[in-house]
């Protein structure tokens, strides 16, 4: 479970505070996949980053009793001097996650063969959000955090991450942020509209939808 | 606000903090000194080598600190404590921003980076310290310690201090460029002032009352008098220090919290 009680949220910018939250209130159950939309700069990617914990809203609570992921395939994390296993290895002491139990995984799905022994800083960018993918995957979290739709890689390797993640790991919450509808519709059971701050919840992904095209639209 | 993993109580928080220094702590060892040469071992050698070239420079120069103290210890237990409050605010300030992106991993707060450098100095200082003295007797250039349970004393509240002085001065240079650099100067200027070229007894009254405000003074006149003992007159006041320890620490976690709270990540 994860419960958002009246999360607010204020950024002081130089010209003066910016309310990006205005009270925001979210349970999502265990297992549930839950879709938000909403218009460029409406707070989505605000959101998702408290329900991480990267940021702390201004006021308001976050409880959970589930492990919560960073945004998927994030690929920030890494430590470029370092070489791919040193950061495998890093992610698992903070996590508490015994190495030998998730290398194999780590080194069959990113298909970085030889280069998980080279330094991050000299992957392309389709390799570092490879091993991003694989490390968000290696730690066992009850919600997946995903930020816009995760097209990394070949059409291959998306059908490996589609399948880790939605079929593998069905039983897992999800929260999805995204642009495409169809996406939505395909994975989430219910969503969101985030507009000006505030959260309208709907029963069903097209509810969601259909509200926020007539909202683009007006 | 809640705690970092939902319904987990102070000894779970308090295992997840442990892992995650740990883990910065390896990660930072591994960044610093990679695993060419002598890989970890810079921690302790970079110190002594400090530590050494001091100590060198001070025989040579013949440095005259009003008593007959052999000059070896004198500068070892000097140097030796400066490195040790020193360091640890070098390695803080400024540490945050770089390491932004650790911070997507909720459990990673701010001041685990902040304890994670303070504990690797205090570890390298006081490897350093030991090693050498341990040398220093063996070659017989200087004896043990007449009491080395003050001795430890004096390290330890030099520990603390320098560790709230960190981060402290680490928080503080998340809110405000200009505290990195000061700090350099300052550092600069405070290494003559602090106690280790100096024994406070040889210096005129005025002078002493003066110095003695700094509170690193007290420290390294504590490790001295355990070293040296009734060679010389120390002068300190172990309740200054620790009062001052306190309220610095009271104030460096108070403002890390704020710094924690409104930090955003890239």
């Amino acid at each position: 479970m994860i419960e958002l009680r009246d999360i607010r949220k204020t950024y002081h910018a130089r010209s003066g505070p910016v309310d990006v939250l205005k009270g925001i209130n979210l349970r999502v159950e265990k297992g549930e996949k839950i879709g938000i939309v909403g218009r460029n700069g409406a707070g989505k990617s605000t959101l998702i980053r408290l329900i991480g914990g990267i940021e702390r809203p201004t006021s308001g609570t976050i409880s959970q009793s589930m492990q919560i992921s960073w945004p998927l395939a994030f690929t920030g994390a890494f430590q470029g001097t370092l070489t791919g296993i040193d950061n495998v290895r890093f992610i698992c002491r903070i996590y508490g996650k015994p190495y030998e139990e998730v290398i194999d995984f780590v080194e069959d799905f990113s298909q970085l063969g030889r280069f998980l022994r080279e330094p991050v800083k000299i992957y392309s960018s389709g390799m570092r959000a490879r091993l991003a993918f694989a490390v968000s995957l290696m730690i066992d979290f009850d919600c997946y955090l995903i930020d816009e739709v995760v097209a990394v890689g070949d059409e291959r390797f998306q059908q490996r991450s589609h399948h880790e993640l939605f079929e593998v790991r069905r039983d897992r919450a999800i929260i999805l942020v995204s642009h495409d509808a169809n996406y939505m519709r395909l994975h989430c059971e219910r969503a969101a509209v985030l507009d000006a701050g505030v959260l309208k919840q709907f029963e069903t992904v097209d509810g969601a939808v259909h509200y926020h095209s007539e909202m683009m639209m007006s | 606000m809640n705690a970092r993993i939902g319904n987990g109580g102070f000894a779970r928080s308090f295992q997840i903090q442990v892992r995650v220094i740990w883990a910065l702590l390896l990660r930072e060892i591994l960044t610093r000194y990679g695993r060419h040469n002598i890989g970890f071992l810079w921690l302790f050698v970079e110190p002594m080598l400090f530590t050494l070239g001091i100590t060198a420079l001070w025989t040579i120069a013949g440095l005259h600190h009003g008593s007959d103290l052999p000059i070896t210890a004198f500068a070892l237990t000097g140097y030796s404590t400066v490195l040790l409050w020193r360091n640890m605010p070098n390695r803080c300030v400024g540490s945050v921003l770089p390491n932004s992106a650790l911070f997507y991993h909720r459990n990673v707060r701010i001041i685990d980076v902040f304890l994670s450098r303070i504990a690797l100095e205090a570890i390298g200082a006081t490897m350093s310290f030991v090693a050498l003295a341990a040398l220093f007797i063996y070659l017989e250039w200087m004896g043990p310690p007449e009491d080395a349970l003050k001795v430890l004393q004096g390290w330890v509240l030099t520990a603390w201090f320098g560790a709230a002085f960190a981060m402290f001065l680490g928080a503080l240079s998340e809110k405000s460029e200009i505290v990195e650099k000061l700090w350099h100067p300052t550092a600069y200027l405070l290494f003559p002032l602090s106690g280790a070229a100096y024994l406070v007894d040889a210096l005129p009254k005025d002078f002493q009352d003066a110095v003695l405000w700094l509170p690193m003074v007290h420290g390294t006149e504590m490790v001295r008098e355990g070293y040296f003992g009734s060679k010389i007159v120390a002068h300190y006041d172990i309740m200054y220090l620790v009062t001052c320890n306190m309220v610095l620490t009271l104030f460096a976690l108070a403002l890390e919290r704020i710094v924690s709270r409104d930090f955003i990540p890239e």
